[in-house]
């Protein structure tokens, strides 16, 4: 078990050092540079050559990002133009209300896909079945930030159920189960929406699981048994219908960083994915890429956490 | 001499394609004795299996139509519960491919268990773990306290088909159906399960199924054979007067392409043609007759119906009576 995850996160360091390579060379090819979004248009050409020749923008690339990396392992990801302050502490303050969000959707989502996905695949060719996957068809060709506008505009304009911005009510003291709940009620909205639509494909996938063992051998096996049909849900398909549904958990999370983009800059929910899109259209150069850089090791980590989890699970790949 | 314990009438098995319903099982009627070994054989998709699933209740949508008497009570329409109740303790069944037959997240242990433990609640754990390493031990698997604690990946498939076996006797069933028990193993490990096999049947008191294609197996095992083509049983005799007296064309034919047998005395006969898939199956008249065009059309009965030609032998269609290799035609 040990060595099969030292190894799988040995196997990280090639894949998260060609993510900064790529990012780097990407950053290089945007217009502008850390200094364009600085200048005052009064300053004199001299002087701007001058810095950035200080700065080493005029370096070969390869120092360039000897340098970029040097910064990043000493948590220097450079000064955000807009907000006059570092990244690191910018993204600080709305990593962990996009951590919250996303943890929120997480278990909205699994609510969901789990009870409909077991039934759509339990009773495959009733009228609920075909409710539950006419839900899934909608929720694939709705486009995430269409519904959530809709949300938003239904849910927290037309009825005024729900707050339609920020991340807490100015004022709320925090600390206090009243801030908690506060913040929980801000989230709900963009989470749901997010849920609603990216849990679809669970329940798609939960559903093939499921009509899928129930045609295996196995069952047939359990029924000659004796096993009731119940029994043989309980015990027999569902256990095997989970599994690669646990071990997609990892994924999930990358699935959701794209989300996040659109859902908070909707719901003007300060996270990262509200940030990111704005430092894009602001040209907020060290943002986007350390951004850009976090989301990336995030997905990494997704799929690291999926293989982990599927080993622990599944007693094939199970190593003693 | 024996009751019978299983007596089929007129089954009927038919599955539903596009809103019709087509038999795959059609007109059965066999009876199995208490410690009998009857064989079905017949080529792939004649319906073997089908017919061993009706008789275990297994078809989850088809129509079954006839009856399923089992010691006397009729199966045909049993309940679910009813059914799992019978399963696994009075009827076992063993099935073809070893590899996928066992939950593989499961451990050996849990799975044979789980058979003891669904019809007798009664019996703590720690009785139930010597039960099932008692089971592994009859079977034949090597440090049965190892592979309680395996799972299937862990196992051959050889000690698969033992551990799949042992589920199905673990109730000392008193029908046990084998389909297909060794087509999925190689040769050494076939002829080791068929040992096996050989010594349950003589130390269990139970009644036998035998599904296979492979005659060999119908030679060293069975007591009756039925001969099955698309779906009906074209010949039925004890295993003595099968081997050395067939009638049925299909019978004949089957004997014929296997090497080392009396009738094949030349030249091996390769049977033509393949059995129908379902829905284009003839409905009337023989079977048979599309694949042994040479004999004709008038020898066939238009409605062919079995034919006690000695006691215990029946035969279906008269077209025996005229049936001949076509190499044979010259002389
Ligand atoms: N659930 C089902 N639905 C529709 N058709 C079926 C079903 N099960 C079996 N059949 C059809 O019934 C026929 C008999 O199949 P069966 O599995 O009984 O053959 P078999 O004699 O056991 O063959 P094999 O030697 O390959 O196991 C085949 O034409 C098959 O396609
Ligand atoms: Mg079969």
């Amino acid at each position: 078990m040990w060595k099969f995850t030292v190894r799988r996160i040995l196997i990280m360091i090639p894949q998260i050092i060609l993510l900064s390579v790529l990012i780097f060379i990407m950053a290089k090819m945007m217009p502008g540079d850390a200094l364009s979004g600085l200048i005052d248009p009064n300053i004199d050409p001299e002087t701007i050559a001058e810095q950035r020749e200080k700065l080493g923008l005029n370096d070969p690339w390869h120092i360039q990002y000897a340098n970029w990396v040097k910064d990043l392992f000493q948590g220097d990801l450079g000064m955000s133009f807009r907000y006059k302050m570092p990244v690191t502490e910018l993204i600080g303050q709305r990593l962990a209300n996009t951590v919250w969000l996303s943890l929120l959707t997480l278990v909205l989502i699994y609510a969901i896909s789990i009870p409909l996905g077991l039934i759509s695949g339990r009773y495959n060719d009733t009228w609920l079945d075909r409710v539950i996957t006419g839900y899934t068809y909608i929720g694939f060709a709705t486009p995430l930030f269409i519904f959530a506008l809709v949300m938003l505009w239904f849910f927290g304009f037309t009825l005024g159920w729900f707050p339609t911005g920020g991340s807490v009510q100015p004022g709320v003291e925090s600390g206090t189960f009243e801030y908690v709940m506060n913040r929980i009620y801000h989230m709900l909205l963009p989470a749901l929406s997010m849920a609603l639509i990216t849990t679809v494909s669970t329940v798609q996938y939960l559903r093939n699981e499921i009509i899928d063992t129930k045609q295996k051998d196995f069952i047939l096996t359990a029924r000659a048994k004796g096993a009731s049909e119940s029994r043989i849900y309980n015990r027999h398909i569902l256990r095997n219908s989970l599994l690669p549904i646990a071990a997609f958990f990892g994924y999930e999370i990358t699935g959701l960083i794209g989300g996040t983009v659109f859902v908070e800059s909707i719901f003007s929910y300060p996270g990262m994915g509200q940030l990111f899109l704005e430092s894009i259209v602001q040209r907020d150069y060290s943002v986007a890429t350390s951004l850009t850089l976090l989301f990336g090791i995030a997905t990494i980590l997704g799929a690291l956490l999926s293989d982990i989890i599927l080993s622990l699970v599944d007693p094939r790949i199970r190593i003693k | 001499m024996s009751q019978a314990l299983l007596k089929i009438k007129n089954l009927k098995t038919s599955f539903r394609i596009k809103d019709d319903y087509y038999a795959a099982v059609d007109d059965v009627s066999l009876t199995v004795n208490k410690n009998e070994v009857l064989a079905i054989v017949g080529e792939s998709g004649c319906g073997k299996s089908a017919l061993a699933f009706s008789i275990m209740g297994l078809h989850n949508r088809a129509k079954i139509e006839g009856n399923i008497l089992f010691k006397g009570k009729d199966l045909a329409n049993a309940s679910p519960t009813e059914w799992s109740k019978i399963r696994g303790k009075e009827m076992g069944m063993i099935f073809q491919d070893p590899l996928t037959a066992l939950n593989p997240l499961m451990i050996i242990g849990d799975q044979i268990g789980e058979a003891i433990y669904l019809h007798n609640k009664n019996i703590s754990k720690e009785q139930r773990k010597l039960k099932v390493i008692d089971l592994l031990e009859k079977v034949g698997i090597p440090h049965p306290e190892r592979v309680y604690d395996q799972f299937p990946h862990e196992l051959s498939g050889g000690m698969r088909q033992r551990v799949v076996i042992a589920t199905a006797i673990a109730n000392q069933p008193e029908l046990l159906i084998a389909d297909e028990p060794t087509t999925a193993l190689d040769v050494t490990i076939q002829s080791q399960i068929l040992d096996l096999m050989k010594q349950l049947k003589e130390d269990m008191d139970a009644g036998i199924i035998m599904i296979t294609h492979d005659l060999g197996v119908v030679a060293e095992m069975a007591d009756r054979v039925a001969v099955m083509y698309a779906g009906q049983i074209v010949e039925i005799a004890d295993v003595y007067t099968l081997f050395e007296n067939p009638q049925h064309p299909y019978t004949r034919s089957l004997l014929n392409s296997v090497p080392n047998n009396k009738e094949a005395s030349s030249k091996l006969h390769v049977i033509q043609g393949i059995v129908p898939s379902l829905q284009f199956l003839p409905r009337k008249g023989c079977r048979f007759s599309a694949r042994i065009p040479w004999i004709d059309v008038s020898a066939h009965e238009e409605n062919p119906q079995l034919h006690e030609i000695e006691p215990g032998h029946f035969v279906r269609c008269s077209c025996y009576k005229h049936f001949h290799f076509p190499e044979e035609e010259v002389q």
